[in-house]
């Protein structure tokens, strides 16, 4: 396979489209965001629990692609006992490295892998949509979310 | 007729496929969302604007003149190439959209009222089923619709003439479904509705250029399709109606080229088709579209038929052979594309590998929503053909299967 595809579907990503962890309904959320391709199909809800200011629980259910799915995947375990302002200045790096491939700040962990998806323009809203669902729950936003 | 056409030479007239993407030679399997353009389309089009252009229908100068003539001999030309009685059958739009939606518009609106129903089956495109609820909603008229089978994607007609009830005014389907590859037997579905005095339409999007379509022998009141998906450029389509159907249709949309005269308060309007085509055409595109109709019958269309249904045929039969492949629409008798899932790969993790492969597919739902959720999927991957593919591309196409059933573990 090319070099580009391997960056694009890292086997992180392959792992986690394979068997989503947190890949559920959230009974005790305090809120959710709703994400919605209407083009792809993508669709996800992503459930939060907040303790005050903090993310206590993530979890999300939908379907999609694989970048999309593995997205929300490695989300909701990167998110869990942030602040809401640290999810936010993650969300920021996450759309720096998605969009650009370019590491801005630390703290990105296995969320690096999306360095890749850059190089493929038409893919870059499948691995952002579950994170505009995220800023959206932790706002208490009430419409659907979407990245086309 | 019997000849079998060059079709290596014919490839070599679309200059676009002899290139690399992504290193790889081209496979442009995306014929059913736009078909390529022979040279001979786009020395058309350069050569009426390096000579001819001008308004039509205005000037009384040579340059008009010539850009009138030729206009209108597009007219007649589309008019043979759907064996119509008359140029005056044939109206231009920008596509099978704008057709669709001058029918709903000017016709729908002069005989569709609070009550009536308008029968549309499960597997139309957006563009024969939105224009229709705009319709409905505006009349307060229904919708009703024939259901499909299942995933082998045909109509089932068992239940037609209990759907055609006296409430029925327009039935609307298509020929070929853009998703399924089904090819509807229109000529009995237009005798059936019109046995009980119902208006027809036929969406030919993908079945003009793709087979002979003749409206006569098919016996519909009005039919649409697309430039662009037959070798001729973007932004045109047509509109056949039957003369009488045409005749008592109000206008669709106002202004100049479609009024006999105007005053301040009220204006006359102009005999069909130019009643229905307000402002300046799309002169070129209909020049264009003259060259790529009489190529298209140069190759024949009952040979190109045959060849695109025959590589369909033979990648359905080699997809069907591959482990945890779901395919759609009919095993035998389908049009030139295939529609198909591999396990639980989604449609456009299939088409991003294709693509890196050099293999344009199409993944989505293909304007095709409802019928999706009706099949219980959110989109399928599909590779369409015209007569410029071959079958060592189908065989390269399933080696890049291959590859990607086992980049996802499928
Ligand atoms: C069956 C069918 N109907 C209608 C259309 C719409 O054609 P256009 O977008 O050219 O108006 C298409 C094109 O995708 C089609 O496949």
């Amino acid at each position: 396979m090319a070099e580009d595809l391997d960056e694009l579907y890292q086997q992180v990503i392959l792992d986690h489209c394979k068997t989503p962890r947190n890949f559920r309904a959230l009974p005790g959320a305090s809120r959710r965001g709703e994400g919605y391709n209407p083009l792809c199909g993508d669709n996800y809800t992503v459930f939060v629990a907040m303790d005050g200011d903090r993310v206590r629980e993530a979890t999300f259910q939908g379907s999609g692609c694989c970048i999309s799915k593995a997205s929300a995947s490695l989300l909701t375990d990167a998110v869990k006992g942030r602040t809401k302002e640290e999810v936010k200045a993650l969300f920021g790096q996450v759309h720096d490295i998605i969009t650009t491939g370019r590491v801005t700040g630390d703290g990105l962990g296995k969320l690096a892998v999306f360095a890749g998806v850059h190089k493929f323009p038409a893919r870059v809203k499948c691995a952002i949509l579950a994170w505009h669902a995220l800023v959206a729950a932790v706002d208490g936003a009430e419409t659907p979310v979407t990245t086309e | 007729m019997s000849r079998t056409p060059d079709w290596a030479g014919l490839r070599g007239d679309f200059p676009i496929l002899d290139q690399r993407v992504h290193g790889q030679p081209l496979i442009y399997f995306d014929n059913a969302a736009s078909s390529q353009k022979p040279r001979a389309v786009i020395d058309a089009l350069r050569h009426y604007y390096e000579h001819d252009n001008a308004n039509v229908h205005r000037g009384i100068h040579e340059l008009s003149n010539r850009a009138t003539t030729a206009f209108e001999a597009g007219r007649e030309r589309v008019a043979r190439f759907l064996n119509a009685g008359s140029a005056d059958e044939i109206v231009f739009t920008r596509g099978t959209t704008e057709s669709i939606n001058l029918v709903a518009a000017a016709w729908g609106g002069a005989h569709i009222k609070a009550g009536d129903r308008i029968l549309l089956t499960e597997m139309e495109h957006h563009s024969n089923l939105v224009p229709w609820q705009m319709l409905a909603q505006r009349t307060g008229a229904e919708l009703r619709f024939v259901p499909v089978t299942g995933d082998e994607g045909l109509l089932d007609l068992a239940r037609l003439d209990e759907l055609l009830t006296p409430q029925v005014k327009l039935f609307a389907f298509t020929h070929i479904s853009n998703s399924l590859g089904t090819i509807n037997p229109v000529a009995e579905l237009c005798a059936r509705a019109r046995a009980r005095g119902v208006t027809t339409l036929v969406d030919a999007a993908q079945s003009a250029g793709h087979m002979p379509v003749d409206v006569r022998a098919l016996g519909c009141d009005f039919l649409a399709f697309s430039s662009h998906k037959i070798c001729g450029p973007t932004g045109l389509g047509v509109l056949w109606g039957r003369p009488a159907a045409l005749d008592a249709m109000p206008p669709y949309q106002g202004g100049g080229e479609m009024i006999l005269s105007v005053d301040y308060q009220k204006s006359s309007y102009k005999q069909p088709p130019h009643r229905f085509e307000a402002g300046t055409p799309d002169i070129s595109g209909v020049i264009a579209l003259h060259t790529a109709l009489d190529y298209l019958d140069a190759i024949g269309r009952e040979a190109i038929f045959r060849h695109d249904q025959e590589l369909a045929q033979y990648t359905y039969q080699r997809l069907a052979e591959l482990p945890n492949v779901r395919l759609f629409g009919p095993a035998t008798d389908r049009a030139g594309l295939v529609s198909f899932l591999l396990g639980d790969v989604h449609a456009h993790d299939v088409v991003t590998v294709a693509d890196q492969r050099g293999v344009a597919l199409r993944g989505g739902h293909h304007c095709n929503q409802p019928l999706m959720k009706r099949l219980g999927v959110a989109s399928t991957a599909r590779a369409s053909f015209y007569f410029y593919n071959t079958r060592a591309e189908v065989d390269r196409f399933i080696e890049v299967v291959r590859e990607i059933q086992k980049f996802f573990a499928v």
